[in-house]
């Protein structure tokens, strides 16, 4: 079967929906993957393990059989700028006998070794699948263990089959909230931000926190990128939450505004208007007209110095057609955005995860005739990228093949992406990186393309 | 990152550190991903099906298809029954596959789900079309390793589809184990050079190594063919190349339909293949044609060539077991010295294979099954080695230590050669003596003294 003989399961015709064609349909969301599907969704432990992995220098130890570990294994670019604790693999490698038996014994005995040789400021102990079956009490000996040792040792409930992705990232934000609170607050500036949904993939936290640092804003927590123990444990000092993913970090936003009376702010740092309203609005809420000054003055010196560059890709790249298939809608909305900033038209947008509210916003941003399609699959990724007849496609690992089986340009926004696309240097990045995918010689060569060129030419002879 | 690791081997009861091995469900994946026009399914919760088909998309970079049986809090309480026959319904009417080969994950092991219970359901109950077929492997999580449930995978295929007519159809079984499908396409090309009649199954050529052609296909035209598995129980003999990953699946089909079968390691190096030539040119009763002569000829120039770089040269060996037990007499043959022979995968058999290849000449290799890569790095940081072989997973210890690493094995994810050049036969062989020269001269290269570096080598 290819592509071009699919139709859609019938399951899954109210998650797909061609925007202008009815103003009043919504999109069917929110629900878990239809049995049989091929889906691209992940689970909840996957969830939790990617919103908590950049703390760098904690444990993460997963409990569990041994794939959970070994998946999950330095698989994200999140870049510590001092330990790489994080980025090794521990698990219990769970067999048989401690499916039978229980795996409590093993997970104290490899935590208490773990903690004694790595001496991390806390660790994270993922449950998975089967710890959620066999019922190991995994907060019980975590609790044993932060006694013994005297550092935080917080268990994380993450079995794959409670829930979608989604529910991971909460699980993170709970597991995160027990170390909230628990540092001293002494010292903070009233300008102060945490930043939240921020992983400094390709060094992207790097970018901002220079932003913030040139407003005289202080960051004190990153969370996670870069993240550490001790900066978690005081993030409830911070007068405001700039919230970046917000499929991943808005239940933690939430928290802390509950609790601490913190109030927060949904920005983006991708697309040079995303990123600028972002300043400005962290900016605007301390009511100091200095840091709103030099928010102006960033934003108009950076911006300054890379229109030029922006220009000359937008020359070439314009009224070229993308396709966007990622991980939370949020970050489909500034992608749209960024793309339009290239002169670039988004003819097909999806996630994985988005809400009613998310794809509403989508419907709204994007042109007429664009497809919007909720948790979709490759074939019909496939179907419709030749349909729109798109250029360039955004997505993660699973889509890269597919898009340049089809001939299509690829850029990864994902956790795969080696170079920093946040921020005004990241619109540059992005703009290269379309640019080198969209524009390399070798579409000149396939099928596809080779086809629309013979026609071009036989039309204009 | 590795700065925990010390020179002395640390006593780990509970606790594995940089796995060297993964688990099962993927290696069925990979090995359902051989039978043509195949979905594999994953029955279970989907991250399962997620991060397999992310890893092996990551070796392959190639789309890889698989169903997930999306498993809730509730199928994990009333069992997933009703998730897997929704599911064959929707595979079937939506994706239409000739085949669903289901493989189980930690939980639906645990919670206990009848894989063969189900399908007669779902065949009785219309849930499966006539004429499409739902074969099965258990493959929990928590028992093996990858290369068990790619075995499990390929047992399964001969029992649900090798049937026996009583008439001999001439021809010969090839189970390859688990190799890359460059690897399968020279097994095949040395076949046909023999022209023996042949069955290679499962075979993930024109599978996972596709040309670009401007469509995305979910079943290429790669697989085995399901009528020639069915007719495997027909066949003179079985070739099974490899103890972890083939002989299991032989012993099947010589137990299901009496099909005898030869026992060969994986054909990598100048023996391994020599005994893949030799079994297939027994058994098919033809001569070997003179230009593979002179292919295992020119393999063998070209190491006497190169050979005086590789002498005594002590080295680490790291993957697979099938895989690490063929490098290993290559690179006894090639001279170099296996110092450390690691597998993650678990079974004794895999140290008494290894330990026939040494002989008494290695008094002091560490040869270790079931174990992981920071014990590995543990013994390198006591003493070291001149090269790594592995997947790449090995480049943080050549990294850390300064030691070139050929990549070798599964998973590969941050190179391309694998993808298009076999280890296996003569011609695999050369591309290793490439990449093993070239990673030493390289590194001999880059960090030699002046007036030892040297223009002609």
């Amino acid at each position: 079967m290819s592509h071009q003989a699919i139709n859609i399961l019938d399951d899954r015709s109210g998650q797909v929906l061609r925007n202008g064609q009815d103003p009043t349909a919504k999109i069917a969301c929110d629900k878990p993957s239809a049995a049989g599907s091929v889906s691209q969704r992940a689970c909840v432990f996957c969830g939790a393990r990617v919103v908590l992995y950049p703390i760098a220098d904690a444990l993460h130890v997963v409990h569990g059989p041994i794939g959970c570990a070994a998946y999950t294994w330095d698989i994200r670019g999140a870049q510590s700028s001092g330990p790489q604790l994080h980025r090794n693999s521990f698990s219990t490698d769970l067999q048989e006998k401690d499916v039978i038996f229980g795996g409590e014994k093993k997970l104290t005995a490899a935590l208490r070794e773990l903690i004694a040789a790595c001496r991390p400021k806390a660790a994270f102990v993922y449950s998975t699948c089967i710890t959620g079956i066999i019922g190991d009490d995994v907060g019980a000996v975590c609790k044993t263990l932060a006694e013994e040792t005297g550092i935080p040792v917080i268990p994380v409930e993450s079995p794959g089959f409670s829930g979608t992705k989604k529910d991971g990232y909460r699980a993170a934000c709970d597991a995160l909230y027990q170390l909230v609170g628990t540092g001293s607050t002494e010292g903070i500036s009233k300008h102060s931000i945490n930043l939240l949904g921020e992983f400094n993939i390709a060094g992207e936290t790097y970018m901002m926190k220079d932003y913030f640092k040139r407003l005289g804003i202080e960051v004190v927590s990153c969370i996670t990128g870069d993240g550490r123990v001790d900066e978690l444990r005081r993030c409830h000092g911070a007068k405001l939450n700039l919230v970046q993913c917000s499929g991943s970090m808005l239940h933690l936003a939430k928290r802390l505004e509950t609790d601490y009376q913190i109030p927060f702010r949904r920005i983006s740092f991708f697309g040079i208007e995303d990123t600028a309203a972002a300043l400005y609005d962290a900016a605007g809420v301390f009511g100091d007209p200095e840091i709103e000054q030099r928010a102006r003055n960033l934003v108009s010196l950076e911006l300054a110095r890379i229109q030029p560059e922006l220009r000359r890709y937008r020359k070439i790249l314009k009224g070229k057609k993308a396709a966007i298939y990622v991980g939370g809608a949020f970050k489909a909305f500034s992608l749209v955005r960024a793309l339009r900033t290239l002169g670039m038209k988004t003819a097909l947008v999806g996630s994985q995860t988005g809400n009613p509210q998310d794809y509403q916003q989508l419907k709204e941003l994007c042109d007429p005739g664009t497809v919007i399609v909720d948790d979709s699959n490759p074939l019909e990724l496939a179907k419709f990228c030749l349909e729109q007849d798109v250029d360039l496609f955004i997505g993660g690992v699973k889509e890269r093949p597919i898009a340049y089986k089809l001939g299509i340009g690829f850029c990864d926004h994902n956790h795969e992406r080696k170079e920093a696309l946040a921020g005004f240097e990241g619109m540059v990045n992005f703009a290269k990186e379309v640019h080198a995918s969209v524009m390399s010689p070798v579409w000149k060569f396939v099928p596809r393309r080779a086809k629309r060129l013979s026609t071009k030419k036989k039309e204009a002879a | 990152m590795l700065d925990v690791t010390t020179a002395t081997v640390s006593d780990r009861k509970a606790l594995r550190i940089n796995p060297a091995k993964t688990c099962q469900p993927i290696g069925a994946m990979y090995a359902a991903l051989g039978i043509h026009s195949c979905m594999p399914h994953s029955h279970g919760s989907q991250g399962c099906c997620s991060y397999h088909r992310s890893h092996l998309t990551r070796h392959f970079k190639e789309p890889v298809a698989a169903t997930t049986s999306s498993f809730t809090e509730g199928t994990s309480v009333f069992g997933g029954m009703a998730n897997l026959q929704q599911a064959l319904v929707n595979i079937f009417s939506i994706y239409d596959p000739e085949v669903v080969a289901v493989h189980t994950t930690c939980l639906s092991e645990v919670i206990g789900d009848d894989i063969p219970t189900i399908i007669k359901k779902s065949r009785e109950e219309g849930k499966i079309p006539d004429g499409k077929i739902v074969i099965h492997a258990n493959t929990p999580s928590f028992v093996g390793s990858n290369v068990t449930g790619f075995s499990n995978m390929c047992t399964g295929i001969v029992s649900y589809l090798a049937e026996k007519s009583g008439l001999s159809n001439g021809s010969i079984n090839i189970f390859p184990g688990w190799l890359d499908p460059s690897d399968m396409r020279e097994l095949k090309r040395l076949a046909d050079a023999l022209t023996v009649p042949f069955t290679l199954c499962p075979d993930t050529s024109d599978v996972l190594d596709l040309p670009q052609t401007g469509v995305y296909e979910m079943y290429p035209k790669g697989g085995t063919p399901v009528a020639s598995i069915k007719g495997m129980g027909d066949a003179i003999a079985t070739l099974a190349l490899g103890e972890f990953t083939a002989y299991p699946s032989a012993q099947k089909l010589l137990d299901m339909h009496a099909v005898p079968f030869e026992k060969l390691d994986a054909p990598i190096g100048l023996t391994n293949t020599d005994n893949y030539i030799d079994a297939l040119r027994r058994l098919g009763d033809v001569e070997v044609p003179a230009w593979i002569d002179a292919e295992r000829g020119r393999l063998l120039d070209v190491i006497s060539d190169i050979g005086q770089y590789f002498h005594q040269v002590p080295v680490a060996i790291f993957g697979d077991p099938d895989m690490v037990v063929g490098l290993t007499r290559f690179a006894i043959e090639l001279g170099l010295y296996p110092k450390y022979i690691f597998t993650g995968a678990t079974g004794r058999a895999f140290e008494t294979r290894i330990k026939e290849l040494l002989g008494d000449k290695y008094p002091d290799t560490v040869v270790r099954h079931g174990a992981d890569l920071f014990e590995l790095h543990e013994r390198i940081k006591g003493e070291p080695v001149k090269l790594i072989f592995g997947n790449t997973y090995g480049k943080y210890i050549a990294r850390a230590e300064d030691i070139p690493l050929v990549r070798f094995g599964f998973p590969i994810l941050d190179r391309v050669g694998h993808r298009m050049f076999p280890v296996v036969g003569y011609r695999g062989a050369m591309h290793l003596v490439e990449k093993i020269s070239d990673a030493l001269l390289n590194h001999r290269d880059r960090t030699c003294a002046e007036e030892w570096f040297e223009l002609v080598q």
